[in-house]
């Protein structure tokens, strides 16, 4: 017996969808042997992992408020990947981000909330744009590649922070403290349910989703990007700008990123610190993938992700187990996914024997 | 003086030769048409592999040999995805990097702040000990000769022999390759496991004889500084290994610089490899004729014999 | 008695299925030693699979074959070289990097060159007038001089069967003859050829015997030199080969399409730059543009359509504008509509519904808003009609692009681009790989659009297909377009000749690409 892979000739619909799913039962399948293999009874490291986070109000609201900057970073990432642009900078736009955000709060710590804020979230957006328009500029006028440009970016934006925190923008009565002052209520995103952390934050997350959607799904622009990813050639014949697809695809990456940077300096943590975000850049990569660049399945996605880091903290606490299984979860989650996608383009099919030329030994197939 | 300039020359080549051995083997990868992006989630694998089985077993050379084949071991996931389940090489080598970042944090907590005895540099009793020479020739790590060795293999390899002429020509078109009747996906196999061993013993010589010690995300960004230089090596071994040794004084500018008590924030310094590589990827990249002429035509695009 | 000879090669009951289709059902084939032996049939008739099997690419889901009368399974190519068997492919299966000697030596069981075989290919060559350079990179050679890398690598290991995939569809017709020459020595010399072709006067002028194929299926055996060209293509097709109405050109449309001094740099390295290009193309005529291609038809085409814009605003001008500088989307909007040659990836993109391949060039078909939303409703309207108008087999406007068949996928391209009305046309090889009724359709389409006054201009390897359906005609060798002649003032063999490259003045070959000279 040998298993050979056909192609379909149209993709699967179906498996389109099915896919995502497959790949988070297989990662829950997995993280069962996981724990068995590290002595812990699966069926309680579960419920530790997967259930009890969410089974309270709070719980709820930490599932929305860590969605949020996973959704908004990896709608940005789609937008470009749809057209073949690799972004995968988002954790360093997501800092310049938060930089020029909580900059501006630290800078006019007296205004007013409802004027701050908005500005803050415009910084932080032309922060995340700004960062990722280097590599846009790199990839159009060098022709480098963008993967690897914007990635040493995320370390020197990281560096940047933590020059900041530790020294001009060092709390001065902070006890030496790598940290900035705390911001005052105006800089802070106002709750949205009682007795949580959750803010607007979400919302506009919310929002950019729904704008997402629309850009991808109704708009001659969000097609165009799509025909430049799958077929450059044909691109070019539409008379589709192969810079301007790059210059869209970075820069749409860059605002939503900086904008989830403030959306993580002015709710949950409410001052700059070295380390800002728990590799929600990254993460969005995958959130992103799973999410099957849909705007739909990306917030879908988001919330396992999100789901995947409450897991990881309250395994620390209840499983003591190190919070760095988080990052193996949503490893294999993604290699569950690309290998439940090839049954999209293809299906498989079974053969009884390698090369038997003369034999009729094929069963139909379908 | 002299003594200085010496040392600084055996910190370069030290610092360089994390790089030689990554970016040699990930150049093997991508002349057999195969992109993995996953070089600095094998490297970490490989360096805590190498450390564990180092503390544990007290043997450094068998935590060396654990290192390349976690390195190997884990590259062949990125095998099975993209060469048998044809996934996106771009996302695939993306989730190995994330996975063995995450995989290496997590098996490595318990061994973080344990100390081994490194590999010891080279002591030749005659030629150590020579002045001058000694320390520019024969005062070295074990593992810059091995580095120098594997250059020389892999250039032999790949333009002298039929075999790389095959893996050549399959990174070139896996299609003509095919038809003329060459086993395209068993040599992208053995191209990717060979990377990933090469990526897995550079970590393994971090955490052994040039950190040494683990800590979590230790390689730093050198991966992808990895990827980066087999752009610049225009994918040439011997521009592999120059500009392995250019990056390795970049990086020691900082210490330098440091030491020297320059008044410039370290975080600037520390900036300067990455600012370097972006810098160097722009120069490089903008000669899309020579890149033409020498990137491998199939990088990254998936193959089906049947298609 | 003597005993009657044992047959080279013999295929019976040969099955191939594919997923959407039956590439080969229960074909039978006998090929003697030092036959030339031809399988004839249309695009999509089944003779690539065929020859693919008997080389060992693809294996056959029935069927048995035989070869010096002995049962053989042959599942690779490596096991058909060993049995004697060499194919010179269709589209090359050459490696661009390297050099002529690093290529054979990759088919070669064993070497990997030196100046042991830089010596035999010089000898081989020699031997069969098929002049090569061992050490030359293959992406400075013509495509003549390709195919001259791939017949050597097959003469080396001195095969007793030379598969040919349709050769001569890159080959100049005095390069043609050479090549015939060579095949029938090897034939004398008692090696069997197995001549894969669809092109009727090739066969009858070459071949010893023929199979026809049809859909998958053996339609009949004969000597084509006994046959008229009738009858081989009513087995080939099933009816008399179809002929579109041409008629003088009546209509003055005011299309128009102007070339001034057009020279342009290749953007690939392995390119051909264009220079000095004037052309004319007015409105109710077609203007044909022959030459083998490699010579610079894609950059010509590319440049006009707008694909990669040039300098000189005033070196293209469209309906009186100067377009040189605009995009294609730009040139569009002046009425310029194009084909491309490619179907795949570039006239439409493959796994995108026909809908969504609508909008890829008819946007401006008042298909979206003015605020940028696509209008779903109209978009479906235009793929239904394009699929109606040009008689598109398929599922429905919502089936992948991929889905189709490339004479379907072809019709839908060019009715879309047909559709938008446009006052200028560009088709660029718009029936290649193409089955013949599909080919005639896309012939009668172009026609109807010049009584309609549109200024077209066909790019095409295939002289019947330009003296089929051309007011004019001109020929392009190295980046240079010859005089344009009316096409009743000239004839095949005087387009062959240009083709060599008869009208460029003699100069010196640049180091990086020297094309075919005869």
């Amino acid at each position: 017996m040998m298993v050979a892979l056909e192609a379909r000739p149209e993709p699967s619909r179906l498996m389109a969808w099915a896919s995502p799913l497959l790949a988070a039962a297989a990662t829950v399948v997995a993280g069962f042997v996981l724990f068995s293999l590290l002595g812990k009874n699966p069926v309680d490291a579960f419920v530790v992992f997967f259930i009890e986070p969410v089974a309270t109000r709070y719980g709820v609201g930490e599932l929305l408020l860590k969605a949020s900057p996973l959704m908004l970073c990896a709608l940005g990432l789609a937008i470009g990947y749809r057209a073949n642009v690799w972004n995968i900078g988002a954790e360093g736009q997501l800092t310049i981000g938060a930089i020029c955000g909580g900059g501006l709060a630290l800078w006019l710590p007296q205004l007013n909330g409802a004027l701050l804020l908005p500005l803050m979230i415009a910084a932080g957006a032309a922060g995340g744009i700004a960062w990722a328009a280097i590599p846009a500029w790199l990839r159009t006028r060098f022709n480098a590649n963008e993967i690897l440009t914007s990635l040493m970016l995320v370390y020197i934006a990281l560096l940047a922070l933590s020059y900041l925190v530790q020294g001009p923008w060092r709390d001065p009565e902070g006890f030496n403290f790598p940290q900035s002052s705390l911001f005052g209520d105006n800089a802070l995103l106002p709750l949205l349910l009682p007795g949580t952390r959750l803010n607007v934050g979400f919302l506009l997350a919310v929002a950019v989703i729904a704008a997402g959607w629309l850009f991808t799904a109704r708009t001659l622009a969000g097609f165009r990007m799509r025909v430049a990813g799958l077929a450059p050639r044909a691109a070019r014949y539409a008379g589709i700008s192969a810079e301007r697809t790059v210059w869209i695809g970075m820069l749409v990456g860059g605002a939503t990123a900086g904008i989830a940077g403030v959306g993580e300096v002015a709710g949950p943590i409410g001052q700059l610190l070295p380390s800002i975000s728990p590799g929600y850049g990254f993460a969005a990569i995958i959130v992103a993938f799973v999410g099957r660049l849909h705007p739909l399945g990306i917030a879908l996605a988001s919330l396992l992700m999100s789901l995947l880091y409450l897991g990881g903290e309250a395994a620390q606490i209840g499983l003591e187990l190190p919070s760095a299984i988080t990052r193996l979860f949503q490893g294999m989650l993604l290699f569950f996914l690309l290998a439940a996608d090839v049954s999209i383009g293809y299906r498989l099919r079974f053969r009884r024997s390698p090369g038997a030329a003369g034999a009729a030994a094929e069963s139909p197939a379908r | 003086m002299i003594d200085h300039a010496v040392t600084l020359f055996a910190l370069t080549i030290a610092a360089g030769t994390v790089l030689v051995f990554a970016a040699l083997g990930e150049l093997v990868t991508e002349k057999a048409g195969v992109l993995n992006l996953g070089v600095e989630g094998m490297m970490l694998v490989g360096a805590v592999g190498a450390f564990i089985v180092a503390d544990e077993t007290g043997h450094n050379w068998i935590g060396v040999l654990a290192g390349t084949l976690a390195g190997g071991a884990l590259s062949l996931i990125f095998g099975v995805l993209t060469l048998s389940l044809m996934a996106n090489q771009v996302a695939a080598g993306l989730a190995l990097s994330l996975f063995g970042i995450g995989l290496s944090t997590f098996v490595g907590l318990g061994h973080v702040g344990h100390v081994v005895d490194p590999i010891a540099p080279l002591a030749l009793p005659a030629l150590s000990g020579l002045p001058i020479v000694g320390r520019l020739l024969f005062a070295h790590s074990p593992f810059v000769y091995l580095s120098l060795l594997l250059f020389v293999l892999v250039q032999w390899f790949l333009f002298g022999t039929r075999a790389g002429l095959i893996l050549r020509a399959i990174g070139e078109s896996p299609q003509s390759a095919h038809a003329i009747g060459h086993q395209v996906i068993a040599v992208r196999y053995a191209a990717v496991a060979f990377g990933g061993a090469c990526a897995g013993l550079s970590g393994a010589y971090m955490a052994l004889a040039y950190a040494p010690m683990w800590t979590e995300g230790m390689t730093a960004g050198r991966g992808w500084i990895a990827l980066a230089l087999v752009v610049f090596a225009n994918w040439k071994p011997w521009r592999v290994l120059a500009g392995a040794y250019l990056f390795g004084a970049v990086t020691l500018v900082q210490f330098q610089a440091q030491a020297m008590g320059v008044a410039v924030p370290s975080q600037f310094l520390a900036m300067l490899p990455y600012a370097a590589t972006i810098v160097v990827l722009a120069l490089i990249s903008r000669d899309a004729t020579a890149i033409r002429l020498n990137a491998p035509t199939s990088l990254g695009r998936p193959f089906h014999a049947d298609a | 008695m003597e005993a009657a000879p044992v047959p080279r090669l013999t295929l019976s009951g040969i099955t191939k299925r594919f997923p959407a289709v039956v590439a080969n059902d229960g074909i039978d084939l006998t090929v003697m030693p030092g036959e030339i032996h031809a399988v004839l049939g249309e695009n999509g008739a089944g003779k690539s699979t065929l020859v693919k099997i008997v080389y060992g690419i693809v294996r056959p889901d029935a069927g048995t074959i035989c070869w010096n009368g002995e049962a053989v399974v042959i599942d690779s190519p490596a096991k058909a070289r060993a049995l004697g068997i060499g194919m010179v492919f269709q589209q090359f299966s050459l490696f661009e990097t390297l050099t002529v000697a690093e290529n054979i030596a990759l088919a070669l069981d064993k070497s990997r060159g030196g100046r042991e075989l830089d010596a035999r290919i010089r000898e081989t060559s020699a031997r069969y007038g098929l002049a090569l350079d061992p050490r030359r990179h293959v992406h400075t050679l013509s495509v003549g001089e390709r195919q001259r890398v791939e017949i050597v690598r097959c003469l080396l290991q001195t095969p007793d069967l030379l598969i040919m995939d349709e050769p001569t569809s890159v080959l100049a017709p005095a390069a043609i003859d050479k090549l015939f020459g060579t095949l029938r020595r090897l034939a004398a010399e008692g090696c069997s050829i197995l001549y894969i072709s669809h092109k009727l006067d090739e066969i009858r002028a070459l071949c010893d015997s023929a199979t026809v194929l049809r859909a998958g299926r053996v339609t009949g055996d004969c000597d084509p030199r006994r046959q008229s060209s009738a009858y081989l293509a009513r087995l080939m097709i099933g009816h008399d080969l179809p002929h579109p109405q041409h008629r003088a050109a009546t209509a003055r449309g005011d299309g128009l399409l102007e070339v001034r001094n057009l020279s342009l740099a290749a953007e690939d390295p392995f390119g051909t730059d264009l220079s000095d290009i004037d052309l004319r193309v007015g409105g109710g005529e077609i203007v044909g543009i022959a030459g083998i291609s490699g010579n610079g038809q894609q950059e010509l085409v590319a440049a006009l359509a707008g694909e990669r814009p040039v300098d000189a605003a005033d070196a293209i001008v469209v309906n009186g504008i100067p377009a040189g500088r605009l995009d294609a989307a730009a040139r569009r909007a002046l009425g310029l509509c194009y084909v491309p040659e490619e179907r795949d990836g570039h006239g439409a993109v493959p796994e995108m519904s026909l809908e969504e391949n609508v909008l890829l060039t008819a946007y401006g078909q008042q298909l979206v808003t003015r605020q940028g939303l696509i209008r779903q409703r109209a978009v479906r309207a235009f793929a239904q009609a394009t699929i109606s108008r040009f008689d598109v087999r398929t599922a429905g406007p919502q089936a992948a692009a991929r889905s189709l068949s490339g004479g379907n996928l072809q019709k839908f391209i060019v009715g879309r681009e047909v559709l938008q009305g446009p006052r200028v046309m560009i088709a660029a090889q718009p029936t290649w790989g193409v089955d013949i009724g599909a080919s005639a359709e896309i012939r009668q389409a172009l026609i109807d659009l010049r009584d309609a006054g549109v200024a077209v201009l066909l790019v095409s390897e295939e002289l019947d297909e330009l003296f089929e359906v051309c007011d004019k005609v001109a020929v392009m060798t190295q980046g240079r377009l010859s005089p344009v002649k009316a096409i009743r003032d000239t004839n095949a063999e005087e387009l062959g000749l240009l083709m060599g490259g008869s009208f460029v003045a003699p100069e010196v070959p640049s180091s990086r690409a020297v094309r075919e000279r005869p």
